[in-house]
């Protein structure tokens, strides 16, 4: 729509904005486009400044782009064989984050539930804080709990020689991932319209039955995308697991083995890898590698999204 | 959830309350029902549980040290004793330089997305921008401080750096919640402004923006958390284990200097200091998470107050 409006045949005479009120006026209006478009470059640098580090190890000698991605030997210091494969961390990374979200699934569905079709609205207010709070702890306060609480108990429950292990990480991140995928899960139900609620009251159904009947099918894409967007932060969550998993890199076979995720790896040897060695580059590419997983699993949730308001 | 006023038989919440005979089916039915009702409370209660537990257990381990020369001395002894002042003062100047930088931008930029552009494919290319720069994981962006201010930029390992690199990593938080509080603005009130013969940023100064400001505030306070909890992209761009910094000294740093930080002292402290006394960790853990949790609660606070006295 036309912010003007229209000129009428005689104008009452009012006094002109000075120059410099239309020009201010007219360069802020550009900062506030340039500002528009900044989420975009941010995003294009991050790749690029990522990737421009990463880049000349792709064509060193001792780099191969099939060892990377498909052997399980990492071993960036060796002085006689140096090894670059990131298979051991890409699984560790899969194991941590699949446990955490089979985990976290479940329970923040269950929470969305109860806050957008069970509770009243007092109990709704503070659900909803405490769901906020949780967001809130920072990943390195979760961190040194599953170090020094939850791997404690795990070496108690379950007899493993270290605490820290698949397990520890799994729990610790599922209660990291539980808020986010409760509170967009909830959103997702929120935006299913109330007539279809009524017209299933209407006929009689319980609560129950209009979740299970009604609104779960009502909001499937919607929920699928919560839990999308929960493995992208599994996924991508660095300190959590750089102290909660162990360190051993290592393909593990039981869920009590220590791991090592690709967060955790480039935290943890970024500090020592000498700059601009070849060791760093790797490290970085790795760095690409989340940031295109990340990527996809964005945009796929957005995609799933989309697909319900499409129709 | 809403209830329609007239609740139909058999959807009564009282078993005894239904104007029909109860048949087999119908207690069935009413059974699930309170059945499903109670799955999903514990479900609800099995995340509030974890935070009252793990609150109280910390500040139980952290009782012995916590005082208020916990908060003012810097870290004695190999840091194995002490406080956390020099953390404490270098989260607030990464928050406050941070938000210096990422609010303005962030601000102007839900400007643009919801009072400029129109529905086409660049603007939802933006609002795709922002999902996906919010997804990035933190230790991406901690490679991208690195590689672009730390050496591209030449800023060093800097305070400049890690601040500039948590203002781009938090400013998603910014945008999506101003630009939520604009959309919150019924449309009527800027046909009524352009009908008075204000142009666009006249309309967004005048009417706009001061009728936003409570979601403002909330992306903001929101951000002052996530922004003192990050720990993974300061710690390669300008956190450092220690620096020496006199007791209750202000202003320990400069721009260009590195600093110390709360969350990164924590991780520290956790796994990189011998023989450091037990409850040091825990008590650096409590100030952290009662930073972030007061900054959030009067978040909370702030948005119940203004939400009674809205005016439309």
């Amino acid at each position: 729509m036309d912010p003007q409006p229209s000129v009428s045949p005689a104008p009452p005479r009012r006094p002109a904005r000075p120059a410099w009120a239309t020009c201010g006026e007219t360069a802020l209006e550009w900062l506030i486009r340039l500002s528009g478009v900044s989420a975009i470059l941010f995003v294009l640098a991050i790749f690029f400044f990522v990737f421009r580090e990463a880049a000349p190890v792709l064509l060193s000698k001792n780099f191969r782009l099939a060892e990377f991605l498909f052997s399980p030997a990492w071993y960036p210091t060796s002085v006689s064989h140096v090894r670059y494969g990131i298979l051991a961390l890409v699984v560790g990374t899969a194991c941590v984050s699949g446990l955490a979200v089979l985990l976290a699934v479940p329970f923040s569905l269950g929470a969305a539930i109860f806050v957008s079709e069970f509770c009243g609205r007092r109990l709704k207010e503070v659900l909803k804080a405490v769901i906020e709070l949780l967001a809130a702890i920072p990943s390195v306060v979760w961190g040194f709990v599953g170090l020094t609480v939850t791997s404690k108990l795990v070496q108690q429950l379950t007899g493993a020689p270290v605490g820290v292990n698949i397990l520890n990480g799994g729990v610790i991140l599922a209660l990291m991932v539980v808020p986010i995928i409760t509170s967009i899960s909830e959103d997702a139900l929120k935006a299913v319209p109330d007539t279809y609620r009524e017209a299933a009251l209407a006929l009689g159904a319980t609560r129950w039955q209009i979740v299970h009947r009604v609104l779960l099918p009502a909001a499937k894409n919607g929920l699928l995308a919560a839990a999308l967007l929960g493995v992208g932060r599994a996924v991508g969550e660095t300190m959590a697991v750089l102290m909660t998993t162990g360190h051993a890199v290592q393909i593990p076979h039981s869920i009590l083995d220590s791991v090592r995720t690709m967060t955790a790896n480039i935290a943890a040897e970024l500090g020592e890898a000498p700059e601009h060695s070849e060791h760093y580059r790797v490290l970085f590419l790795t760095g690409v590698l989340l940031f295109l997983i990340t990527f996809v699993v964005n945009l796929t949730a957005d995609l799933v999204v989309r697909g319900i308001r499409k129709k | 959830m809403k209830t329609p006023p007239i609740t139909p038989a058999g959807a009564g919440m009282q078993p005894g309350a239904t104007m029909f005979a109860e048949t087999r089916l119908v207690r069935r039915k009413l059974f699930s029902e309170a059945l499903a009702k109670w799955i999903f409370f514990g479900m609800a209660a099995a995340m509030v549980v974890p935070l009252l537990c793990l609150v109280a257990y910390l500040l139980a381990r952290a009782m012995p040290s916590l005082s208020l020369n916990f908060l003012l001395d810097p870290p004695l002894h190999n840091m194995t004793q002490g406080g956390v002042w020099p953390a404490l003062v270098g989260t607030v100047y990464l928050v406050v330089i941070g938000l210096s930088i990422s609010v303005p931008v962030g601000v102007m930029a839900a400007v643009y997305l919801n009072e400029y552009a129109r529905e086409n494919w660049f603007h939802r290319a933006i609002t795709m921008a922002v999902i996906n720069l919010a997804g990035v994981p933190s230790i991406v962006h901690a490679l991208f401080g690195l590689g672009a201010f730390v050496y591209a930029a030449r800023f060093g390992y800097s305070v400049l750096s890690a601040a500039l690199t948590l203002a781009i990593m938090t400013m998603p938080v910014v945008i999506t919640s101003t630009r939520e509080a604009l959309a919150s603005v019924p449309h009527g009130f800027r046909e009524a402004c352009w009908n008075v013969g204000a142009t666009r940023w006249q309309t967004i100064k005048a009417v706009v923006l001061p009728n936003s400001i409570s979601g403002m505030l909330t992306g903001v306070i929101l951000e002052v958390s996530r922004t003192a909890g990050e720990t993974a992209p300061i710690m390669f761009t300008g956190a450092v284990f220690f620096k020496a910094v006199e007791r209750g000294d202000l202003f320990p740093y400069h721009l260009t200097d590195q600093c110390m930080a709360l969350s990164m002292h924590l991780y520290v402290l956790a796994t990189q200091v011998p023989g450091v006394k037990e409850s040091l960790p825990f008590a650096t853990a409590v100030v952290l998470l009662g930073v972030v949790l007061l900054v959030n609660a009067a978040l909370i606070g702030l948005r119940v107050y203004l939400r009674s006295r809205k005016r439309w």
